[in-house]
């Protein structure tokens, strides 16, 4: 085959392998949604993480507007400590409580990020004060059931 | 400066513990068509592969242009097979290449010329064995001694001091045979270099060689001009020049008593 | 009966020395070609030629299988989520079990068998025929002018074939998930994306192909170089090489995923 011909080939298929990629990264990976561009850290402590991951989205309003950047344990408080990671674009009132919400029933669990009235924003650095820990099905169910005998006792009592 | 290109003095070459080669003394001038004959597998491949650089000698000298092959690093090693051409006993032609592009190789790896000039010294190479017409033609479209010829092209592509030939005759049809012993003779003296050739083919390399070294289990047992060789009194020379079944080559391989083998012996 | 069970595991220990030593070699050899890589960067075009053999040839396999396996992963996939209500997250089936794992080992497996084989047997002949001796007859380093442009060239096309063969795979599933079945098209691509992280899947599966693609050349490079200068060694190294390939893959995707996917 002439070298030019080759040459040609050649090129349409790594072009060809480039495109791929790029269509794997946008279309199908997050890459273009979400702009790496600044962003802000802000810390809230909560007593039950239930399955929360690093890098879960923080959403507010149902938009995505961060991401968990960091989850420790303090051991002083014995609560977890999560730091969030919000887009510069979306500056956030100092009294804005998070919780631990569920995508769907038995779904991907995000921070749900809602806004307070404060007129002074959160600074990088800054720590959540109203937080909501995540709802551990168990409890739930232990709760249902011992309102469930509650309910039912003063019917078998005297 | 010697006359001579190649000088061996006591060589000997040996395979881990089987000696291949031992005590091989062989003189080669300028100019000259230089045989080596003998049977299969009695070391003159070896010998070859020895002058070629591909082995090192266990013991002994073999100069090559005044250099001691023994002594050389792989710089020096592939600065003297510059000047050194090898004729493998197929060809061995770059089968991925045109005919044009096989005898082009050495020229495009090792020079810098342009491209104009290459074809020319290309089309000149093949003009010279006969195949200027068959450049575009790939090394599966062609017999085996269009092969050889351009295998013979490609290996003067450089113009070398030295070419060194496997079994050149090996398979070929008369005709090819003796268009092959013709131009290794012709070449040989129009570019007053040296050739060696390892065969096995008496008729067509003692019309044309200078000299002949006879070899027989590593040893050098004959050496001489064509016309002592075929009067030689030696019963090896002897057998192997006529072609006779029986001589200090056996016939039977070493087997035991033949009444033993088919159960009549008591 | 002890002398038989000596000599059964003289044969063993040997075996496995033998194997363990051919490794050593092997290594040595994956040096000497990267050594020997300057003369292929500084003529690109040798490196070119060997893309064409290795990756545009292998095209017309890597995208037909791609297909096919997007395709099936869709209609499995729609079997089981349809147990748990999730069709939805079809999208995220497809797209998540091809970029980690199916387009990486996939791709590498029918690339072993394709080009790997390939490799093998070109250079194999051509030491067969002699030609490898003939190129160091003439003064040209076999290993820099043939062993490692082929290296390059099948280590460019890898992760290229296996973005191809993933890019493949999620059309198929989208054709038959959405096309064909009617998942919802917005859902399927949206919760693809949100499910698809780059760094983490896309990024690693690229790397995960480069890493096989290495592994895939060497052995090839290496059975080839290696096999006895006959038409039955070049065959049984071709064979060798399709099967060694395909463990290491299968054995560095384990030791890979383990590093890269040990979740959080």
């Amino acid at each position: 085959m002439q070298r030019a011909t080759l040459d040609l080939w050649v090129g349409l298929f790594v072009m060809a392998g480039i495109a791929a990629v790029l269509f794997l990264a946008l279309k199908v990976g997050n890459l273009g949604g979400y702009d790496s561009s600044e962003t802000y850290l802000v810390k809230a402590a909560f007593d039950n993480i239930g399955g929360l991951k690093p890098r879960a989205p923080v959403k507010s309003a149902g938009v995505v507007v961060g991401r968990v950047a960091e989850i420790g344990f303090d051991p002083k408080t014995y609560e977890a400590t999560v730091t969030l990671s919000v887009s510069a674009r979306y500056p956030f009132p100092k009294d804005s409580s998070a919780s631990i919400m569920t995508s769907g029933l038995l779904g991907e669990q995000y921070i749900a990020l809602e806004a307070g009235g404060d007129e002074k924003m959160l600074v990088d650095g800054d720590a959540l004060k109203i937080t909501q820990g995540a709802v551990v099905l168990e409890n739930l169910i232990g709760q249902f059931l011992y309102n469930k005998s509650e309910s039912e006792t003063p019917a078998a009592g005297e | 400066m010697s006359d001579n290109l190649i000088e061996i003095r006591d060589l000997s070459f040996a395979y881990g513990p089987r000696q291949v080669l031992k005590d091989i003394n062989l003189n080669a001038r300028r100019g000259q068509v230089i045989a080596i004959m003998g049977n299969s597998g009695c070391g003159k491949t070896t010998l070859l592969r020895l002058i070629g650089g591909a082995l090192r000698p266990t013991s002994g000298s073999l100069l090559v242009d005044g250099t001691e092959m023994g002594q050389l690093d792989q710089a020096g090693l592939y600065r003297l097979r510059r000047r050194m051409g090898m004729l493998f006993q197929f060809g061995a032609l770059f089968t991925d290449m045109s005919v044009f592009d096989n005898v082009a190789f050495q020229l495009r790896e090792h020079t810098d010329l342009p491209e104009a000039m290459i074809r020319d010294l290309v089309f000149m190479k093949l003009n010279a064995v006969g195949l200027r017409g068959a450049h575009d033609l790939m090394p599966s479209e062609l017999s085996g001694g269009m092969a050889r010829r351009v295998a013979l092209a490609r290996s003067i592509a450089l113009d070398p001091m030295l070419i060194l030939y496997d079994e050149p005759f090996a398979g070929l049809d008369p005709i090819s045979l003796g268009v092959t012993g013709n131009l290794i003779r012709r070449m040989t003296d129009t570019l007053g270099m040296t050739s060696i050739v390892v065969t096995h083919d008496v008729q067509e390399s003692l019309k044309m060689v200078d000299y002949v070294y006879f070899v027989s289990e590593g040893v050098i047992v004959a050496q001489g001009a064509p016309a002592e060789i075929k009067d030689s009194p030696l019963p090896y020379v002897h057998q192997f020049v006529h072609g006779e079944e029986n001589g200090p080559v056996p016939f039977h391989y070493p087997a035991p008593d033949y009444a033993l083998d088919l159960g009549l012996a008591a | 009966m002890i002398d038989t069970l000596l000599a059964t595991l003289r044969r063993i220990g040997g075996r496995t020395v033998d194997r363990v030593w051919r490794m050593g070699v092997a290594a040595r050899f994956f040096l000497l070609v990267l050594l020997h890589s300057g003369p292929s960067f500084r003529r690109f075009h040798l490196i070119v030629r060997e893309i064409f053999t290795a990756g545009v040839l292998s095209l017309i396999i890597i995208l037909v299988s791609g297909l096919f396996v997007g395709m099936v992963l869709g209609l499995q996939g729609y079997e089981t989520l349809q147990t748990y209500g999730a069709e939805e997250s079809l999208g995220v089936l497809v797209s998540l079990s091809l970029v980690r794992e199916l387009g990486p080992v996939v791709a590498a497996l029918l690339f072993a068998s394709r080009a790997g084989s390939a490799i093998t047997a070109e250079i194999g002949l051509m030491k067969a025929t002699e030609q490898i001796a003939a190129m160091e007859m003439m003064a040209v380093d076999p290993i820099a002018r043939v062993v490692a442009p082929r290296f390059w060239g099948a280590v460019i096309s890898m992760p290229l074939l296996a973005a191809l063969f993933s890019a493949m795979g999620v059309v198929g599933g989208y054709l038959v998930g959405v096309v064909l079945i009617g998942v919802d098209e917005g859902s399927f691509w949206s919760q693809m994306q949100a499910a698809v992280d780059f760094q983490e899947d896309i990024l690693n599966g690229v790397i995960k192909s480069v890493v096989f693609g290495i592994a895939i050349t060497i052995i090839a490079l290496f059975e080839g170089y290696d096999a006895p200068p006959t038409a039955e060694g070049v065959s049984r190294a071709t064979t060798r090489t399709v099967v060694t390939s395909s463990l290491a893959i299968l054995g560095l995707d384990f030791v890979l995923t383990a590093f890269m996917f040990r979740g959080v």
